[in-house]
């Protein structure tokens, strides 16, 4: 499914470690390696704090990694400076979470959806009207809201705006950090309805940040799951609900409702919460929340095995390759 | 005899009729789920049994009866009793609730005083027990933290454990795990599901996750612009029903090994 050829960025050993307190480390992501390939989707799963947002943001240069590199397109974009690095901006966009807050109150959308294209000389200032109609209509909304202002609009027509604002410079990659969390159900299946539609068009690259697999498995062509700064699994989008084998994976499949689901069983959620990312303990960072925890969990720390060339996981139970 | 009745009850505020002929029975260790998108109306319906309806929002219609008597008429007095007694609420963010410039232990302090003539260490050994009681570890350490040191599934566990210190007959949860993550919402929904299976509690539980709604709920509402556009019991409404807005809503609910967009 899968084609090396087709693989536009890649992370490799990537660590972010953030100062705090007391001369200790906050080591937010650890040791991570992903692959993006071209117009697919990698959805990002784990629970909050589990730097699955720190990640993302390197690839928008929102932040740079203490250690590794992010290789894209065969450059290592955590070095660019000045103008390479402006021109880079271009290929890799951002949709955020709240819609609201990420847009100016004061700028009609006009303005908002066609400040990236005026911001890299890419239209002219007397084409906007038709530049913002045309984006607009894009994300399946009328024209003329180019002349609202942000508060006009419902949460689902700002996140639209969200979506045609990233896309209009084109780019190559897309990071949306639970773009449709702050939305309801009818109207998160429209925006993800328009979100695979583009990407088909376009042959966009996205990575989407969530934390509802029953969500993010309907539309990822891979998944990686996190756990306290590490990837401890992933795997193909497709089956995940059969192919999943990680104890923390299943775990969040356990925790999902849907309305298909058997009432009558007693839902068993995983005890406990993460602990603090200050002090993970040595070993498997899921030890102590993990019901097959085993000797060898609590002194070494499993690394990522592959179980097939698209499924990897971490965790001592598949240490050899093989299903338990 | 049903527990609660809400009879064709109009809400407004100011002259805007916010929700229109509402009507339920809840009865005794019932869960209903109350279901729809934001802005239909779900949380003033819930808001009104209480009395605690923000901005000026009023009755002006029908009538919510609990336990045969009509609670449109309380007087303040007879609010606080029946408040976090026989009727508590749960809210979106539990921590938000309190004072955040108190310990737990303040606030759960003053609250059981209100209620019971008790010394300040007995309440306070009453409310860590409480905490203990809903799978909190440590309950003094908790009662002796701030609400801002504690983890969000933390707090709505406090939450719960407020909300349930005098069992009451009917817990109100305004979206009690929205804000909190897949695993965090699965162990809340878990103990409220037990809560009802130990103590009888009935509760109105009002969200926009169809999903939990329909894990919990015996009877679903679903409401659309203040008015209730389709309700049943959850078989009838998962399977059976006709209307076009709760199949549409239904539809939309990404569920495993369900529909694929790519």
């Amino acid at each position: 499914m899968f084609n090396e050829k087709e693989l536009i960025l890649e992370a490799k050993h990537v660590t972010r470690r953030f100062p705090a307190a007391g001369g200790r480390e906050l080591i937010a992501c650890n040791d991570i390696n992903l692959k993006f390939y071209k117009g697919k989707t990698l959805g990002l799963v784990g629970e909050s704090g589990c730097g699955k947002s720190t990640f993302m943001r390197f690839l928008v240069w929102l932040d740079k990694p203490s250690e590794g590199e992010i290789i894209y397109h065969g450059k290592d974009i955590t070095k660019l400076k000045g103008k390479e690095l402006h021109k880079n901006r271009q290929n890799i966009q951002m949709v955020f979470q709240d819609p609201s807050t990420s847009f100016n109150p004061k700028m009609k959308i006009r303005d908002i959806v066609c400040e990236p294209l005026l911001n890299y000389h890419r239209i002219k200032p007397s084409e906007k009207d038709a530049t913002a109609r045309r984006l607009l209509e894009m994300v399946e909304l009328p024209g003329d809201f180019a002349d609202r202002f942000p508060h006009n609009m419902s949460g689902g027509q700002r996140q639209r705006v969200a979506i045609a604002r990233a896309l209009a410079l084109e780019p190559e990659i897309i990071v949306m950090d639970e773009a449709t969390s702050a939305l309801d159900v009818s109207v998160q299946k429209s925006v993800i309805e328009l979100i695979t539609r583009l990407q088909r068009e376009k042959d966009i690259t996205i990575g989407f940040i969530c934390h509802n697999l029953g969500l993010v498995q309907s539309f990822s062509h891979q998944i990686a799951v996190m756990y306290l700064g590490n990837i401890v699994e992933v795997m193909p989008g497709e089956n995940m609900a059969q192919v999943c084998c990680h104890p923390y994976s299943k775990a969040l499949l356990d925790a999902v409702f849907d309305t298909k689901m058997d009432f009558s069983k007693k839902i068993e959620p995983i005890k406990g919460e993460p602990p603090s990312p200050l002090d993970v303990p040595t070993g498997c960072p899921f030890q102590d929340r993990c019901e097959k925890c085993m000797e060898i969990c609590r002194k070494e720390k499993p690394r990522l095995t592959a179980l097939s060339p698209e499924h990897e996981v971490a965790c001592h139970l598949f240490a050899k390759g093989e299903r338990a | 005899m049903a527990m609660l009745e809400i009879k064709n009850v109009d809400i407004s505020y100011g002259n805007n009729v916010t929700v229109k002929d509402c009507s339920l029975t809840l009865g005794q260790a019932e869960i209903c789920s109350i279901v729809g998108e934001s802005g239909s109306g779900k949380t003033t319906v819930i808001r009104a049994v209480l009395g605690l309806l923000a901005g000026g929002g009023k009755v002006t219609a029908g009538d919510i009866v609990f336990e045969g008597r009509s609670l449109l008429k309380n007087s303040k007095k007879e609010w606080r009793q029946l408040r976090g007694h026989d009727i508590s609420m749960i809210f979106q963010d539990s921590g938000a609730m309190m004072n955040q410039t108190r310990t737990i232990g303040k606030s759960f302090v003053e609250y059981i005083r209100t209620h019971e003539q008790l010394s300040k260490k007995e309440a306070w050994e009453k409310g860590a027990e409480m905490l203990e009681r809903m799978r909190l570890p440590d309950g003094d350490r908790i009662m002796r933290s701030y609400p801002f040191q504690l983890s969000g599934g933390m707090r709505q566990r406090v939450g719960i454990a407020m909300g349930m210190t005098y069992q009451p007959k009917l817990l109100l949860a305004d979206e009690p795990t929205s804000a909190l993550d897949v695993t965090t919402q699965a162990q809340i929904v878990r103990q409220m599901m037990e809560l009802r299976d130990e103590y009888g509690t009935s509760i109105i539980l009002v969200t926009h996750d169809l999903g939990v709604a329909s894990y919990m709920g015996d009877k679903i509402v679903v409401m659309k612009n203040g008015r209730i556009e389709d309700k049943g019991n959850r078989d009838h409404m998962l399977y059976e029903t006709e209307n076009t807005y709760t199949k549409m809503l239904l539809d939309a609910v990404p569920s495993l090994g369900g529909r694929r967009y790519v």
